[in-house]
């Protein structure tokens, strides 16, 4: 049922697009080929693009993430391109022409964290969830709009919010829809130069979100990186890592507790959670050593104990098998 | 004049500098009182879910009906997870203490494993009844050693926090009697863990096979160096400074650093073939001039120079100005997931710097694999058919017990999620079940 409305969608804005397209802005895309796991600008405008035709129902956010990926691959699958989840060449100028960005709507809504929806065929302020009424710089709504609920998912487009906006701006001025030609799907060459907008693009549009290593969220990420910078700040860089996969493989670990919060926060088990160290703010060396030690890099050699030397005086933690030192730390099972 | 003007002044002072004082070290104690109390609580939970452990499995040895036996093992499951939780909330991290959650993990582990499978068909065997009963004499040990330890908190008023600033200091003061009184529960567990357990304990599931597969001759010290500053194009006159691996280490190996202008890198070379087993080289990184894309170029480059032929991406992500790359083995488009390989790839200017092949070498050999049983539709029937499928290939995965199973992998989304399905291709059981999440909202963005 999806399908067949994404394509009944498709038809009609191909048709619609195909005969609007010339004279609207169009904001290209870098030349790099966007994949999985990717984030910036123009993952945004992906996924924007792929939700005007109705393939992407995720948030906008800037991240290349599963959603957006199989999103992709339905629309090269139904435009007969190969399917590989690229979005390469082709794919960019073939969403360039089938679709409509609108950056600035998209940029203002990142901007102010707003919820929101960018589908093609229906009024753009009422895909967006917010307080305030909306600073419009353009109106651009089309007529078209055919049923006002479709598959919009999220609740940003439930009507309730302020349709008729009470400013004069806002007025409604239909595009001159009949007008240009209707012959090619081969437009002329994208007159992105000769449309001196009210250019705000210095400043690149940010995502709202990030990618994260396999179920941890960025504050576990931020808390392991204040354990080890007050841990082991001043150590190599290895020595840092290290410190991080210890606490990683005592979650593994049946004998210890399953979470990152209940292993640092273990009575004397950290030194720098005793003495009140763990509250510094962590420079950048630490979170880069929690982030590599979380992809999967241990230097410990899957230690679950280390010590300084030096001032160790626990006979028991002496007896523990070494696996090896790193920097001040003697690393042990 | 002036001197009662001095007078005056230095008892205003003193006065409040005594009250201020009196409210510190007021306010001290109370810290105290409160740390003590949380660590009282703690004590005596244990204590008391303990005792309730022994019971229950009393009580379990004693029951016949089956309707009864699951919900009292998945008791006893949850008793010890409570225990657990009591355990890592007391200053018991530098006390031999480890036997001790052991024996409650392996309690926990099997109670739960013999709780939730179908106990109608597959009853209690004599072993695992066996068993239960030796835990039962186990949990009886552990729980009087802990009643006698109580029983002397309760009745010399020993205070948790002495044991903290005893064990922090370690040594110097007096025998203590709650660390004496641990001690001997420690020793009652190590007991029972060396005469059941000896080689069920698996508190590292990843460390079942040490490397068994890797090839190669020893390497001394100095081709380790030679193979360092060749791979890293170091000149002669570099220091790289070499460390050999010691006992613990489950594979005997090199860990070389250096330092080169505002780089610093770290090596593990294996003692035996002298692989590279992983490095990462950290400088800081300023800008974005890459994408992701020519970054896996990169990664891929690498991981030709390093002899890998059969790999496939798995998947790859972007943090700030860093590309990560998983790589997976292939043989015959079936991907073998266990045969790992991380690379890591700066974007500002495509540099690797980071690489590590560890769970390769770890796991890869020449694998005989089996032509599935069941055919893609047969497996893909077992999937949950709210799922919708959106992908899917041949994979060789661990299951929970870390075996290797020969599986399909389907991806299916259901609304917003996407999940990764292994199906078991010769019984159709389903190995494993990820909802595969990897992006979070900026938090306090609005």
């Amino acid at each position: 049922m999806k399908t067949t409305l994404i394509k009944c969608l498709l038809l009609s804005f191909i048709f619609t697009i195909t005969s609007i397209h010339p004279n609207q802005e169009v904001y290209a895309f870098s030349p790099q080929v966007i994949q999985h796991g990717a984030t910036g600008e123009d993952v945004v405008e992906l996924q924007a693009r792929l939700q005007y035709i109705g393939f992407y129902h995720g948030q906008i956010d800037g991240v290349f993430d599963w959603g957006t990926y199989w999103a992709l691959r339905n629309f090269q699958h139904e435009f007969g391109m190969t399917v590989d989840g690229l979005a390469g060449d082709k794919v960019k100028d073939m969403l360039e022409r089938a679709t409509d960005y609108d950056k600035e709507f998209v940029r203002e809504n990142l901007k102010a964290g707003r919820t929101f929806t960018h589908y093609g065929g229906m009024n753009k302020e009422d895909q967006v969830k917010h307080e305030q009424p909306p600073a419009q710089e353009q109106p651009e709504q089309k007529k078209t709009d055919p049923k006002p609920e479709q598959q919009a998912p999220e609740p940003g487009a439930e009507p309730e919010q302020q349709v008729p906006d009470p400013q004069p701006g806002a007025e409604p001025e239909p595009e001159p829809e009949p007008e240009p030609e209707q012959e090619t799907p081969e437009p002329e060459p994208e007159p992105e130069a000769e449309q001196p907008e009210p250019e705000q693009d210095s400043e690149p549009i940010e995502p709202t979100s990030v990618n994260v290593p396999n179920g941890y969220s960025q504050n576990d990420i931020q808390l392991m990186a204040q354990a080890v910078y007050g841990e082991a700040r001043g150590e190599p860089y290895e020595g840092q890592v290290a410190v991080a996969a210890v606490i990683l493989n005592r979650i593994q670990s049946s004998t210890f507790p399953n979470t990152v919060s209940s292993v640092i926060f273990e009575p004397l088990a950290f030194t720098a959670v005793a003495d009140g160290q763990i509250y510094m703010d962590p420079d950048d060396t630490a979170r880069r050593a929690v982030l590599d030690a979380i992809n999967g890099w241990d230097p410990s050699g899957e230690a679950i104990y280390y010590f300084n030397p030096d001032t160790a005086t626990s006979t028991w933690i002496w007896s523990r098998p070494q696996i090896k030192r790193i920097g001040k730390h003697i690393f042990c099972m | 004049m002036a001197k009662w003007i001095t007078i005056t002044l230095l008892s205003i002072g003193l006065i409040v500098s005594a009250t201020w004082g009196f409210q510190q070290s007021g306010q001290k104690e109370s810290m105290m009182i409160h740390a003590e109390n949380n660590y009282q609580r703690a004590f005596h939970d244990l204590t008391y879910h303990l005792d309730l452990l022994h019971d229950k499995i009393g009580t379990t040895l004693a029951l016949n009906s089956k309707e009864q036996l699951s919900p009292q093992l998945l008791d006893i499951w949850r008793l010890t997870s409570q225990a657990q939780t009591d355990v890592s909330q007391l200053p018991l991290v530098l006390l031999p203490f480890s036997k001790t959650e052991g024996f409650l993990s392996e309690v926990g582990d099997f109670t739960y494993d013999v709780a939730v499978r179908d106990l109608e068909h597959d009853p209690l065997s004599d072993k695992e009844i066996e068993k239960l009963s030796a835990l039962y004499d186990a949990s009886d040990d552990i729980r009087k050693e802990l009643r006698t330890v109580q029983h002397e908190v309760l009745g010399q008023q020993l205070r948790w926090v002495d044991v903290e600033l005893a064990l922090a200091s370690e040594g110097e003061v007096d025998p203590n009697l709650i660390l004496d009184g641990f001690t001997a529960v420690e020793n009652r567990a190590s007991g029972f863990s060396e005469t059941h357990f000896q080689n069920l304990s698996s508190s590292f599931p990843r460390q079942h096979d040490h490397f068994s597969f890797l090839e190669g001759e020893e390497i001394s010290e100095q081709t380790a160096i030679n193979e360092i500053a060749t791979q890293f194009d170091l000149s002669n006159d570099l220091d790289i400074n070499l460390e050999k691996s010691g006992d613990g280490a489950q594979l005997p190996m090199y860990s070389g650093s250096f330092t080169y202008n505002e780089e610093h890198g770290y090596v593990e070379i294996t003692e035996k073939g002298g692989h590279i087993l992983s490095y990462m080289l950290d400088r800081p990184l300023t800008d974005t001039n890459l994408g992701l894309n020519e970054a896996q170029i990169e990664a891929e480059k690498l991981l030709k120079e390093q002899g890998f032929e059969d790999v496939i991406l798995l998947q790859s992500s972007q943090y700030d100005q860093t590309g990560f790359f998983q790589f997976v083995g292939a043989q015959e488009d079936i991907w073998i997931y266990p045969d790992k390989i991380l690379v890591k790839v700066a974007l500002d200017n495509g540099d690797i710097i980071g690489y590590n092949a560890t769970d390769f070498y770890r796991n890869h050999r020449n694998r005989d694999l089996d032509e599935p049983k069941l055919s893609l539709e047969e497996a893909e029937d077992k999937v949950n058919h709210g799922l919708n499928i959106e992908d899917q290939h041949l994979a060789v995965v661990e299951d929970v017990e870390g075996e290797e199973v020969l599986s399909y992998a389907f991806f299916g989304t259901l609304n917003h999620d996407t999940y990764r399905i292994f199906i078991n291709a010769a019984t159709g059981e389903e190995v494993l079940v990820e909802r595969l999440q990897d992006v979070e909202s900026k938090w306090g963005q609005s």
